[in-house]
């Protein structure tokens, strides 16, 4: 594993700095309370929106995130049917 | 015993880590022989039954990852397939992380029930990371098990903990309650195992541990730094750099498969005697 340590500092960037770099990640999205609870809302509306215009499955959409320490992303996916115009 | 009419062909056993005691290794080990099923290809999904105390998501390394779980799946706020969290590493492994903010009592045995229920149409093995403790959580993560690992550390309150689980497991389960059901096939995997304690008499040694627990020994992983480096870094055990622990994983989990390969104590052989006493039967 040599994801951070180069092998310019072989002594200090040990697993222990990996397991702080991962905590503080981890616990600023936690304490900011950004904990996703907003999500099954965020998707109940925006599968509303999509079935104004089109008609969509509940369960179509799939919602992934990735938190990073400077930003996260968060990826939705809908399976639309093939439209018929 | 609705799955085995459905599909003959598609196996799907449900594998519950317990202990009774709290920190004697129970996600770690559910990590590592998570990680190790699915790296022989069996699809796996291991489950975080500590409800308001999430560790696994840390110890398998997608902690950033999570969006929605257990407990929202539950009370269908998500379904199963959105809270899923499939390993970057190997694409049979997968993880049902628990809600960190809700209590136990959000684990309703229905709602556990409908979520296994659902997994095994998919997974091969389903293993259930349970809480320490003998409540509603640990209750939950073995009710509707087939079989049990026990985790026990060579220590009386450990010993005592694992035995008192041992009843629990024959008699407070779905497999225990329902007439004509096989009972649930526990055994014990000794961790944190530490040779030169009980060469000095400090920790009982595995035969005083198998004398008195009396169920078949699935491993033992000794005490190793490279159990801590890989939860620091966050990859199971048996995924990090080859080490004693992460072979005494890989092992037990042959025997799970019903390989026969022989326990060893830090490199030594054990006399087969003890297999032969305690040795799993077919
Ligand atoms: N074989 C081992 N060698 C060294 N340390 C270990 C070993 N197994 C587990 N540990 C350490 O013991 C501690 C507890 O492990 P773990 O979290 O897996 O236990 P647990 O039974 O799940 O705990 P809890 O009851 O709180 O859920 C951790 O710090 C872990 O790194
Ligand atoms: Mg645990």
């Amino acid at each position: 594993m040599s994801r951070f340590g180069f092998p310019l500092w072989p002594r200090r960037a040990g697993s222990a700095q990996t397991a702080k770099d991962r905590l503080q990640i981890l616990l600023a999205h936690e304490r900011s309370g950004s904990a996703p609870d907003y999500l099954p809302q965020l998707q109940r509306e925006i599968l509303e929106v999509i079935a104004r215009h089109v008609k969509v499955d509940r369960e179509a959409i799939d919602i992934r995130m990735e938190r990073g320490d400077e930003l996260s992303s968060l990826e939705i996916n809908i399976e639309l049917p093939t439209a018929k115009r | 015993m609705k799955q085995q009419l459905k599909k003959d062909t598609h196996v799907s056993k449900v594998i519950v880590i317990t202990s009774g005691k709290g920190g004697v290794g129970k996600t770690t080990s559910s990590a590592a022989i998570g990680a190790a099923l699915a790296k022989r290809g069996h699809k796996t999904v291991v489950i975080d039954f500590d409800v308001g105390l999430r560790n696994l998501d840390m110890i398998m390394g997608c902690e950033r990852r999570v969006v929605y779980d257990f407990i929202n799946v539950i009370q269908g706020d998500a379904k199963l397939k959105q809270a899923l969290i499939r390993d970057k590493r190997v694409d049979t492994l997968h993880v049902l992380p628990t809600s960190q903010t809700r209590d136990k009592d959000a684990l309703t045995q229905e709602g556990v029930e409908a979520v296994l229920n659902e997994l095994r149409e998919e997974f091969d093995y389903i293993i259930c990371d349970s809480p320490a403790g003998i409540e509603r959580g640990a209750h939950m993560a073995m009710y509707f098990a087939d079989e049990a690992i026990v985790v026990t550390n060579p220590e009386v309150s450990s010993v005592r903990d694992s035995d008192r689980v041992l009843g629990l497991l024959s008699s407070k389960t779905h497999r225990a309650t329902q007439d004509g059901a096989e009972p649930i096939k526990a055994q014990v995997l000794i961790t944190r195992y530490d040779k030169a304690r009980i060469d000095k008499g400090e920790m009982m040694n595995v035969d005083d541990v198998l004398e008195i627990l009396a169920v078949p020994l699935l491993g033992i992983v000794p005490e190793s730094p490279a159990v801590l480096k890989a939860s620091n870094v966050g990859v199971p055990v048996v995924l990090d750099d080859p080490s004693a622990a992460g072979q005494a994983y890989e092992d037990a989990v042959g025997r799970l498969l019903g390989e026969e390969i022989e326990i060893k104590v830090d490199g030594e052989r054990r006399p087969g005697l003890l297999r032969r006493l305690f040795g799993r039967t077919a």
